[in-house]
């Protein structure tokens, strides 16, 4: 391209009309007001965790159940002090066998979405199989799991996979299925073929939706997770899901209700950090959404 | 034909008397028997290198698979299509911008698909970006420009691939009308820089009598070529003048007149 580099200086009066049009069609950037943004996503959720208690206090007041049974929230957030030290250690391991399980359904469910987006007859033969893994509850597949792991993280890893690669795998292929036909087309007009398409058109082009599955997945997978822990009996260090158990057994009311808060806020604080996050951020990058809205 | 001073800087090569596009008894048709739709009729066809033509017609007259024919993304019923050029680039109306890619990354990615020279890349995409004036931009996302923006972003993308040949299929039909008259102003004076060859397909008449050396009119359903109009007018030209405007008078009424036989046809 040796006309690209011949200096050709100012060219007519274009330069400055160009530029003038420019200045005036581009959009204008609303300022960023971090506190407020920040503000306006944390109240609704202090208020309604404060609802929360609220109503929990009250029930406690009524004497519908006694003390050993529901606890009020001070005594629970007692407990929850003084077991931190437990709590964690046993959140430890739940979490841990968390970032074994998903990872290896999120790589299956990759692999299989790409698959079957890619290939007609995959899609034909697996499209409706999905739907029906999506709708089985994962507790269910435990009696299986333990007959083929026994009781072991194995069994409790195959039904995080089960259930959580399919979501991967389905937010995947309709990523793929709705990347508009004119971004394919010009992939192909630019010189892209089978893997460079798959590298630089149709992963990218399926991300948000993709992130949105994983979203869903962490969801399966951490549900299948504290099932599998209540269920199995794993041989070694105290996991939530035991933990839970033990304090049913022994009716020790405070601790159960402490690890069930810690488990839901787990699950919420992950998938509010790492997921909505990754997804608005795409979602903003993508001009899915205006910048004004992503608040 | 021409007088040469309208005749675009000849790129190296073109003294040769290949066309740049030869199409030869060229038919298209789309599905079967009854329901067979016949997009092109025998449309013969040649642009030289470094000529700007632009196909004129209604709706239905096959300029966009005549464009895909030559783009080579889809192949004739009947008849020849023969390009005398390494690459073709298509400029399409929508805009197909890579979102997830800044402006550089839309521009840098035709580069690293055609494989060119890896340690360039950057300078090209710099020198591209700056023909087109996007310079200061690079960092944007698509969604962030204007529709002449980004418009200008597809070009320096086709020019990225280094073709000899751009066709572009109505590339300006989504813009206002003083995007498209600058627009216009960069297009030609781009198209003088570089010596390439350009098919440019459009509806608006004066468009075309503005940008082409040479007007070409087809009919609808099926597409044949009806009429050609050299355009013997003086560059740079001005759409609001009386040269331009006088000649289009004479194309739309040939263009009309092809509209009107339609409706009769159908009654």
């Amino acid at each position: 391209m040796a006309w690209l580099a011949t200096d050709k200086g100012p060219r007519r009066d274009i330069d400055g009309e160009l530029s003038g049009l420019d200045a005036l069609d581009l959009p204008i950037p609303p300022p960023p007001h971090l506190l407020r943004r920040v503000w306006a996503t944390t109240w609704p959720k202090v208020l309604a965790i404060m609802l929360v208690v609220g109503v929990w206090q009250v029930v406690v007041w009524t004497d519908w159940r006694s003390e050993s049974q529901l606890p009020a929230p001070s005594t629970v957030l007692r407990a929850l002090a003084d077991d931190f030290g437990t709590i964690a250690a046993s959140a430890g391991v739940t979490l841990g066998r968390g970032a074994i399980g998903f990872p290896l359904a999120v790589i299956v469910g990759t692999l299989v979405g790409i698959a079957v987006a890619r290939i007609g007859v995959l899609r034909a033969a697996l499209g409706s199989v999905f739907t029906g893994l999506l709708t089985m509850p994962s507790v269910a597949w435990f009696p299986l799991a333990v007959l083929l792991f026994g009781a072991s993280s194995g069994a409790v890893f195959f039904v995080i996979v089960i259930g959580a690669a399919p979501a991967a795998a389905s937010g995947l292929i309709t990523g793929i299925d709705q990347i508009p036909p004119p971004l394919m087309r010009t992939g192909r007009m630019l010189g892209a073929r089978r893997f460079t398409m798959l590298r630089h058109v149709i992963l990218p082009g399926a991300l948000p939706s993709y992130v949105a599955g994983l979203k869903n997945a962490w969801a399966f997978a951490w549900r299948a997770l504290l099932a599998g822990e209540l269920l199995v009996r794993i041989p070694g260090a105290l996991s939530l899901g035991e933990q839970l158990d033990r304090a049913r057994q022994v009716d020790n009311a405070s601790e159960l209700l402490a690890v069930t808060i810690v488990i839901l806020f787990i699950g919420t604080v992950i998938d509010a950090l790492v997921f909505s996050t990754a997804e608005r951020a795409i979602r903003r990058r993508y001009g899915l959404i205006d910048a004004a809205d992503a608040a | 034909m021409l007088p040469e001073a309208t005749r675009p800087h000849a790129p190296p090569g073109a003294e040769t008397t290949t066309p740049a596009i030869s199409i030869r008894g060229v038919s298209k048709v789309f599905g079967h028997a009854d329901e067979a739709v016949h997009a092109l009729d025998d449309v013969s066809l040649e642009i030289a290198h470094g000529e700007f033509v632009c196909l004129v017609g209604a709706s239905g007259c096959g300029k966009s698979t005549l464009l895909n024919l030559i783009a080579g993304l889809d192949a004739p019923t009947v008849g020849a299509v023969e390009v005398d050029a390494v690459r073709t680039s298509l400029v399409f109306q929508e805009p197909t911008l890579f979102p997830w890619l800044t402006v550089e990354g839309n521009v840098e990615l035709a580069v690293k698909l055609r494989k060119l020279s890896r340690t360039h890349r950057q300078a090209v995409v710099g020198a591209l970006l700056d023909l087109v004036r996007l310079t200061g931009f690079e960092r944007k996302r698509p969604h962030e420009l204007s529709g002449g923006m980004r418009q200008r972003v597809q070009l320096a993308r086709s020019l990225a691939q280094q073709a000899e040949v751009l066709l572009m299929d109505e590339p300006f039909g989504a813009l206002d009308a003083m995007t498209r008259d600058i627009l216009h102003d960069e297009l030609e004076e781009l198209w003088r820089e570089t010596g390439l060859t350009v098919a440019f397909v459009t509806h608006n008449v004066r468009e075309a009598v503005r940008l082409g050396d040479r007007v070409v009119l087809l009919s609808s359903r099926p597409g044949r070529i009806v009429a050609e109009f050299p355009v013997a007018i003086e560059r740079p030209r001005r759409i609001e003048s009386h040269e331009v405007a006088d000649l289009s008078v004479v194309i739309t009424e040939h263009l009309r007149e092809e509209v009107r036989r339609h409706g009769v046809a159908r009654n």
